[in-house]
């Protein structure tokens, strides 16, 4: 056996999916033996078999990454419950195992994975999809990059063919329900992950919160970072388009023709709203210069 | 070694792993310590809270990078992505040295976020070591390699754990973090005598030590860093200091960690089997050190 050939072999055993009892299972998808599988390139010693030693590794496998993944979406595991949460975490963590060097992008995709799986949410989806969506904005403006915002001067200068860029930590939201108020209501108290010693030994469990049920109702949000802290922003339909054409990289003259799409708004208003979007987002440093 | 090439010739004392409960304790009380070391992993992100403490903890303190995640084992290419970041993480803090697992974890682009143990063969030698070489080239720096703690043994194995790291060190020219905590866990769940590892381990490659606490269960012992450092590792750490002279040591505690002056003053047990430091003894305070240049 090659090294390379070594190591599929034992991330396939360590990445299998546990049983429902969180143990290793005995038997793989072809209906053959693990244990004999296991055994052909792991030793036993006095106390444990070869299959019980990979278990070790099998199990701490998965409560890592279920751990993992969960931190990142307390107000979702508050919503559906630990025993409904737990079963998505892992059907999800099947089917989107880690890619990146970094456990802080496990969480990455659940939101639209979550939207193909009704069956984890009941008759909740819309809205356990937007927490999430909003949980994972949470992540990504806590930690991405934050540029210099454009002044005054640069602002003075711009042009109808001018293109700009948003924030790196700015993340736009159009939501189906007034989310945030259910991510608010949980305790936000999220632990970096670190891991170094190569253990886990026990899954941590998650304490009920109660919970507010926002009605349906079209929400636009901005979740950005200022000083070090990350806020919700409610914005109008206007604003979410306007930044969201910034963010595609539209020249300016576009982007306000789209602000205003389906809009009954009379010209001068629209001038006065362009103007109010632009000093309220150059006010809160989102507008940065066009990186390409 | 206390001041050799595999750590830029520094001479650091007692250290701890910098984590984030401590972090308000540390830039409000501005306690001595020797030193931080961190993970690199959880500074690697694009700006936000967490930078901004290193910055501060970077203006007043010395700071070593610890990674998880570059798996020197691995059978494949490594991932320039990784490294670039890294690289730009190793300009913010001047690391002088840098260390990460001698282990692998991730397969065609699959990451299993463990540090799982390699089957001691030559062939994982000349890849480790390739690799070893390849990031230490890359990133112009030190590297130091970690010996894991394991559960499991490969019939694949064709010499024993400390033949196989001194090979590895060797054929990469690079130093050793020796953990004398994952030494002690191995040697339970393997049978060995630990002490047979730590003398043959190569004492002019060894940068830094690590120091941790394990849990012990019924039929297998788990490295678990939850707990002050037991009886067993003291003695090998003894035994480590008297081999290869008071090195750079830095205790791990990963989980349920307890205040910062509990952590701290159990990292600074390890003075005791220092040859210059009193038991317990709090390190020079940043402005009387003479810092050794490489
Ligand atoms: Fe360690």
């Amino acid at each position: 056996m090659t090294l390379l050939e070594f190591q599929r072999r034992m991330a396939e055993d360590v990445s299998r999916p546990l049983t429902a009892g969180f143990m290793m299972q005995e038997v793989g998808p072809d209906g053959s033996s693990v244990a004999e599988s296991v055994a052909n390139y792991v030793k036993p010693n006095g106390r444990l078999s070869s299959f019980e030693r990979l278990e070790i590794y099998n199990r701490q496998y998965w409560f890592r990454l279920i751990a993992a993944v969960s931190e990142d979406f307390p107000a979702l595991n508050a919503m559906l419950g630990p025993k409904r949460f737990d079963e998505l975490i892992l059907n999800y963590l099947e089917e989107n195992p880690s890619t990146s060097f970094n456990l802080r992008d496990l969480g990455a995709q659940l939101p639209s994975w979550l939207e193909d799986h009704p069956e984890f949410t009941g008759a909740h989806l819309d809205l356990a999809v937007d927490v999430a969506r909003l949980e994972w904005a949470y992540i990504e403006a806590f930690d991405r990059a934050a540029m210099p915002p454009l002044d005054e001067t640069d602002l003075a200068a711009l042009q109808p063919t001018s293109v700009l860029a948003l924030q790196p930590h700015l993340q736009l939201l159009a939501l189906r329900y007034a989310a945030e108020k259910v991510v608010l209501a949980v305790h936000k108290n999220k632990p970096d992950v670190d891991i170094v010693s190569s253990a886990v030994i026990e899954r941590k469990t998650s304490r009920q919160v109660r919970l507010p049920k926002p009605r349906r109702s079209l929400t636009y949000l901005v979740v950005h970072r200022y000083q070090n802290s990350v806020y919700y922003r409610r914005i109008d339909r206007g604003a979410f388009l306007l930044l969201s054409a910034i963010r595609e990289g539209k020249p300016l003259a576009i982007v306000v023709d789209k602000a205003f799409c389906q809009s009954g708004l009379l010209p001068s208003a629209r001038a006065k709203k362009i103007r109010q979007y632009f000093v309220h987002a150059a006010e809160l440093g989102w507008l940065i210069a066009n990186p390409a | 070694m206390p001041a050799n090439r595999f750590n830029a010739f520094t001479d650091y004392g007692v250290g701890i792993g910098l984590r984030v409960p401590h972090y308000d304790h540390i830039l409000s009380q501005k306690p001595v310590v020797d030193w931080f070391e961190i993970i690199s992993e959880n500074y690697m992100v694009g700006g936000g809270h967490a930078l901004k403490v290193l910055d501060q903890i970077l203006d007043q303190y010395r700071v070593v990078q610890h990674g998880v995640s570059m798996y020197f084992g691995s059978a494949q290419p490594l991932n320039r992505e990784h490294l670039r970041r890294l690289k730009e993480l190793t300009k913010r803090t001047n690391t002088p040295w840098l260390s990460d697992h001698l282990c692998w974890g991730s397969v065609d682009g699959r990451y299993t976020h463990d540090l799982l143990p390699l089957p001691y063969t030559f062939e994982a030698i000349r890849a480790t070591a390739a690799r070893i070489r390849e990031v230490q080239d890359f990133l112009e720096i030190p590297i130091a390699v970690e010996n894991v703690s394991s559960y499991a043994e490969f019939h694949e194995s064709e010499m024993t754990e400390w033949e196989f790291l001194n090979e590895v060190v060797h054929a990469a020219d690079c130093g050793i973090l020796l953990d004398v905590n994952n030494i002690y866990v191995s040697s339970q769940n393997h049978g060995f005598d630990p002490m047979e590892y730590v003398n043959a381990v190569a004492p002019d490659r060894v940068a830094q030590i690590h120091i941790a606490g394990h849990s012990k269960f019924e039929r297998y012992t788990l490295d678990t860093h939850d707990h002050p450092v037991l009886d067993p590792v003291w003695k090998l750490y003894a035994r480590a200091i008297e081999r290869v002279g008071p090195t750079a040591t830095l205790l791990e505690w990963d989980d349920n960690i307890p205040t910062f002056d509990e952590v701290h003053a159990e990292a600074l047990k390890a003075n005791r089997y220092r040859p210059e430091g009193n038991a317990d003894a709090l390190p020079l305070p940043m402005e009387e050190r003479e810092e050794v240049e490489a």
